[in-house]
């Protein structure tokens, strides 16, 4: 009885503490969103949260930002290269690790414990120890500030996480269908299509869904083989560049940084539940 | 299994040509080249690793990424355990999980201008435009701090913006674990009269140990390539330097690539005992299937 009067109390407090953080943890992309909708002066002159004494005063919002960062700030051109860049940097790497992937779950030949291990020892080196060295080989072939050649970086770094997460899901699968299908006859190539891989559509799901948030959130390694050239920039190496030359025009840096977002928000609220499953799967990459 | 030899190696040879190039070649070509000067033409032994554990800016750079480690860590790790717990006991425990996740999804690009306007500065007078400076001055009645400026605050204002980030990611793995628990485990020792302290401390720590080991090293490999939050809001200036933004100064605008591979060597060496250990719990699994 006196423990279920304790916990009665201190329901209020968790409620409290659960709430708070909640809003915390949302306040700064609200901020954000709203603060892109504002004009200029407003923007400079009072705070994002004044528009809470009288939120339906719809004058008070525009589009005009959001204009403005596509075209004269380039925003535009930088998503469609964002795209460019991230989507064969998705589908490669599955692809190239799925027939890896499968095997090392499914096939015997030497060496195949050791060199999976060292696959899972790559999962966690760190991309600055390889810059150098590839970014001197891509300037020799022509590769830096190409397409290609980031297509190819982010192929190199995504396998190591996809060949261990793929590989992990295919050893999973049930040894039985297995063996009764290669009773039949099958050749492992009938295996890996037309069982190993359709019955790991929420294994590559995930992946996809992983490998795409991290190309298009990367950072480094576009500023890195894709350098200053702008016509190939994708949205976060444009969007850092703006927050050196904007400055202080809150109102067009909130409006970029929010384009920047809205794709990988949209696969979030989708797609949250292949997003948790893939972090559980491999929680660790590098 | 079936005997394929060819097969296999047919399966597997792109993907070990890949990493092959694009990380076993040039992790081992760094490490040559952290023996030569900046051009890579002439050896020049240890100079560069001197360099990088006796010049000022990598000094602080190392110091930094020591706060970073104590505190992104401690903070990422236990506030995840906390909400993982909590949450576990409200209805709208799935919302409030989907909000604090939400930042994952965020480029560090995107969260470091989000943070930099939290963090905007106007001297006392002017209207704040950041909501951190505003709460302060009109709520608390104290100065503005220039939070990205001021040498006290500025690195734990990055690291808060870190935290914002990766809590989520911890909370879903750790709350994954803590659901794994069996209930009647927790409620058998609450029937025997230990209060929820106890029941955290005697049981759930215990049994959710191996898992906080794996998020906590996730957040230390983190901490020591962190780079695009430091790029973006400070680049490194008024004392917020770390290791990675270093490595590129030295590589892009110095252009001093002895330095620079020295660098990323130290930061190599400083991630293989965490390697070693995913490696060895690697094993430990198989060795239970």
């Amino acid at each position: 009885m006196n423990k279920k009067i304790t916990r009665l109390f201190s329901r209020p407090l968790l409620h409290i503490f659960i709430v708070f953080i909640s809003l915390m943890w949302l306040m700064p992309s609200v901020g954000l969103l709203i603060s892109s909708f504002r004009a200029r002066n407003d923007v400079l002159n009072s705070g994002w949260w004044t528009v809470f004494q009288h939120p339906f005063e719809f004058t008070q919002y525009s589009l005009e930002n959001y204009a403005q960062v596509i075209t004269a700030s380039g925003l535009g051109r930088a998503f469609l290269n964002s795209l460019i860049i991230t989507i064969p940097s998705t589908i490669i790497p599955i692809m190239i690790a799925a027939f890896a992937a499968y095997a090392f779950a499914r096939m015997e030949f030497p060496g195949r414990q050791i060199i999976f291990i060292i696959v899972v020892g790559l999962l966690v080196v760190p991309l600055q120890v390889t810059l150098i060295p590839v970014l001197r080989v891509y300037n020799r072939l022509g590769l830096s500030g190409t397409f290609i050649g980031i297509w190819l970086a982010h192929t190199g770094y995504g396998l190591p996480f996809a060949v261990y997460l793929l590989r992990n899901f295919f050893s999973a699968l049930p040894k039985d269908i297995f063996e009764s299908a290669f009773l039949d006859g099958a050749s492992h190539s009938t295996a890996f299509f037309k069982l190993a891989l359709p019955l790991s559509v929420p294994a590559l799901a995930s992946l996809a869904i992983f490998q795409f948030l991290w190309v298009w959130n990367d950072l480094l390694v576009a500023l890195i083989y894709l350098g200053g050239t702008e016509k190939v920039a994708p949205l976060t190496l444009r969007l850092s560049s703006l927050v050196n030359s904007l400055g202080q025009n809150w109102h067009l840096l909130t409006a970029a940084a929010f384009i920047s977002m809205i794709l990988p928000l949209i696969i979030f609220f989708s797609l949250q539940r292949y997003f948790v499953r893939g972090i559980l799967a491999g929680s660790v990459k590098g | 299994m079936k005997k394929t030899n060819l097969w296999a190696w047919l399966y597997i040879t792109p993907t070990l040509l890949i990493l092959a190039f694009f990380l076993v070649y040039p992790a081992v070509n760094t490490l040559f080249l952290s023996f030569l000067d900046r051009k890579s033409e002439l050896f020049v032994g240890l100079s560069n690793y001197i360099f990088a554990f006796t010049n000022k800016n990598m000094l602080y750079a190392f110091r930094n990424n020591l706060i970073w480690l104590v505190v992104f860590t401690a903070f990422t790790v236990s506030l995840g355990l906390i909400l993982a717990i909590l949450l576990d006991r409200v209805r709208y425990e799935s919302v409030a999980k989907s909000i604090i996740f939400l930042p994952m999804a965020i480029s560090f690009v995107g969260a470091g201008v989000i943070w930099k306007f939290i963090y905007a500065y106007r001297p006392a007078g002017s209207p704040q435009i950041g909501i951190l400076n505003a709460v302060l001055s009109k709520t608390f009645n104290l100065e503005p701090v220039g939070w990205l400026i001021n040498r006290t605050a500025n690195n734990f204002a990055l690291i808060f913006a870190g935290v914002w980030i990766w809590v989520g990611f911890c909370m879903v793995i750790l709350s994954a674990a803590y659901k794994g628990i069996p209930k009647e485990l927790l409620e058998a020792a609450r029937v025997d009269g230990a209060n929820e302290l106890q029941v955290f401390w005697r049981i759930i720590l215990p049994v959710m140990k191996p898992t906080v080991a794996v998020v906590a090293t996730t957040m230390i490999i983190n901490v020591l390539k962190v780079f695009d939050i430091v790029y973006v809001m400070t680049n490194g200036e008024f004392g917020t330097e770390v290791v990675a933004n270093r490595m590129f100064k030295e590589m892009f605008h110095f252009r001093n690539f002895g330095h620079a591979s020295a660098i990323a060597v130290i930061l190599l060496l400083a991630i293989i005992p965490v390697m070693i250990i995913n490696i060895r719990r690697f094993r430990e699994q198989e060795a239970i299937q």
